[in-house]
């Protein structure tokens, strides 16, 4: 709780990844940031060129789609609300579900908050801008919410017999609105940015958002990770702590050397945005898989 | 002194034990209130927002509304892969609730697909996988809601929800009535059956009124039902095969020796017999008054 507040505390800190920029580079210093943009445009992209200009790659959204009219994907957490409400996903949602499962118990399931989910772009705005006016004012309420809120999403359709979390759920609403129309919902993705910006910092993908808190649970044991292999070299620049959406994943693999705590992220909310390895010009971090850990 | 010192430590240890225990308490239990607060709003909301208008029609084989609003995920794969781009996926704000595919019946109607791709597409079973037949389908059922205004009741040849009906006189009939107000003429008033209806909305977008006079409505709202215990004495007696109750004892008609009463047709019969009570020939009667007066004597 304590290591939290302090770590948060240090992410008021302005003027963060000079070092980085002035050693590696603006290309280096953002590899990883801008790999993740192109990822999360690209597949909106994939989605639009159908309704736009009539070529289908992609049809449906993010909560299920077909894939050039062969390849079935599903969300497993929208299905686990039908599911909860009683109702059965058919045999290609199934396999879509499973595709999306295996995929994330690989990658890591909060892959999905960092490279593919559309309000990421929206709650880094808001980080950075955060970072920009030094606004240091943050309410404080547990990161645990969210599982808090994940359990309470799906009580909900077994009580009501609805997919409720889904008329208010921001990331189908987001990836919904700009695929088939947004009507109303920018206020809600404006509702969003203004609560990471003035309200909570990290607010909505680091302590409610209950998707990422779904997708978290499939991150235990995922091979995918980012690990702080040179973490010998850490000068204490602190910038990682500043820029990582979930600063507490960090500190145990950074600074457990002592207590012989692997340097494996080895923590459900890393999302393995990549932004620790852009921003270190120490270059402590790296990907890495599962079974190299040291 | 150090032993002094040591059980200091040991109070204050377990004086940040209870500390960080009812801090943690308090966390977990503002939160899980907070978080149920939220529910009990949600919960609440969805309740009223999935009370659709009755002008939402939903794709061919949704669920009924209530498990429809559990079944749906909402992915949108129906609406891409309806060749005749009528349905919608519903956006915030709109009186539908928000993400559900629909469409309105005035606006585009359903085109009836044979191979009913929507349907195919649903990943989940909002829509119902065993709806294979379009004609099957019962997205809503076409009333002819405005008598008044519909100018087939004026006595005008219209018929234009008739002609255009997919499932066209078994939908729709023509049923010809008594023009009252000129009184020598015909009205042809079209008639919905619903057991042929598939509220496919072809009826309603082609009425040529302003507002249409036939609507497509859901099922609930525009089918009535009689009571269980109602019994209808002519089925019953048809499926049985006979009267269920005491049998009707014939009734005596007084009628003139050989003619009787048929009960199907409703309409009198002369026997065949020899013995009618009138001759063709005049002078038979008069014989057998004659016969009769003798007989008196």
């Amino acid at each position: 709780m304590v290591a939290t507040t302090l770590d948060e505390k240090r992410g008021e800190k302005q003027s963060v990844g000079q070092q980085a920029l002035a050693k590696k580079g603006w290309l280096g210093a953002n590899k990883w940031l801008i790999l993740r943009r192109i990822s999360q445009l690209s597949l909106l992209l994939l989605f639009l060129t159908g309704p736009l200009w009539g070529v289908w790659i992609i049809k449906g959204n993010m909560a299920s789609s077909l894939t050039l009219d062969l390849l079935p994907l599903s969300d497993p957490y929208v299905m686990l609300q039908a599911l909860m409400s009683g109702n059965l996903p058919t045999q290609t949602g199934v396999i879509g579900v499973l595709i999306i499962l295996t995929f994330y118990l690989l990658v890591g399931g909060r892959v999905y908050c960092s490279w593919i989910c559309p309000v990421n772009m929206v709650t880094d705005a808001a980080a950075w801008m955060r970072r920009k006016l030094g606004l240091k004012v943050s309410s404080q309420f547990s990161r645990n919410t969210r599982y808090w809120l994940l359990l309470l999403t799906l009580v909900l359709p077994v009580i009501t017999g609805a997919i409720v979390w889904e008329l208010f759920n921001p990331v189908s609403l987001m990836f919904r609105g700009i695929i088939f129309g947004m009507g109303w919902a920018w206020m809600v993705i404006v509702g969003i940015f203004l609560f990471d910006l003035f309200i909570s910092q990290r607010g909505w993908c680091g302590h409610l958002c209950p998707v990422g808190a779904f997708y978290s649970l499939l991150s235990k044991k995922s091979v995918l990770r980012v690990s702080a292999s040179k973490r010998d070299q850490c000068d204490d620049c602190n910038d990682c702590f500043v820029v990582c959406p979930e600063p507490k994943v960090i500190r145990p693999a950074l600074k457990g050397a002592k207590q012989g705590i692997s340097p494996l992220i080895d923590e459900m909310n890393c999302t393995n945005c990549g932004r620790c390895i852009d921003i270190c010009d120490e270059e402590v971090f790296s990907f890495t898989t599962r079974s190299i850990k040291r | 002194m150090s032993n002094e010192k040591g059980r200091g430590d040991t109070v204050q240890n377990a004086n940040k034990a209870i500390l960080s225990r009812r801090k943690f308490m308090g966390e977990t239990l503002k939160t899980a209130c907070g978080a149920g607060l939220l529910g009990l709003g949600m919960g609440t909301y969805s309740r009223q927002a999935e009370s659709t208008p009755a002008w939402v029609i939903r794709p061919p084989g949704a669920l009924p509304e209530e498990q429809f609003s559990g079944a749906c995920i909402r992915c949108g794969l129906c609406v891409r892969d309806c060749p005749y781009d009528m349905l919608k996926l519903a956006e915030l704000g709109e009186q539908v609730p928000f993400g559900t595919p629909y469409f309105v019946a005035r606006d585009k109607p359903c085109e009836m697909c044979e191979d009913i791709p929507c349907v195919v597409a649903c990943p989940t079973h909002a829509l119902d996988h065993d709806l294979t037949v379009i004609e099957d389908a019962r997205m809503g059922l076409a009333v002819l809601i405005d008598q008044e205004e519909c100018i087939a009741f004026q006595g005008l040849r219209c018929e234009v929800c008739f002609n255009v009906c997919p499932v066209q006189g078994d939908a729709i009939t023509i049923e010809m009535s008594r023009n009252p107000r000129s009184g020598r003429h015909a009205m042809f008033i079209p008639v919905v059956h619903s057991d042929s209806c598939t509220g496919c909305g072809k009826c309603e977008k082609a009425c040529i009124l302003d507002e249409a006079a036939i609507k497509v409505l859901p099922m609930e709202l525009a089918k009535g039902l009689v009571g269980e215990h109602y019994r209808f004495g002519w089925k019953q007696k048809k499926v049985a095969g006979e009267s269920l109750v005491t049998p009707d004892v014939e009734h005596q008609y007084n009628l003139p020796e050989g003619v009787s009463y048929d009960y199907d047709t409703g309409k009198l019969s002369e026997a065949k017999s020899e013995e009618t009570p009138y001759s063709s020939n005049p002078l038979d009667s008069l014989k057998r008054f004659q016969q009769q007066q003798e007989e008196n004597k």
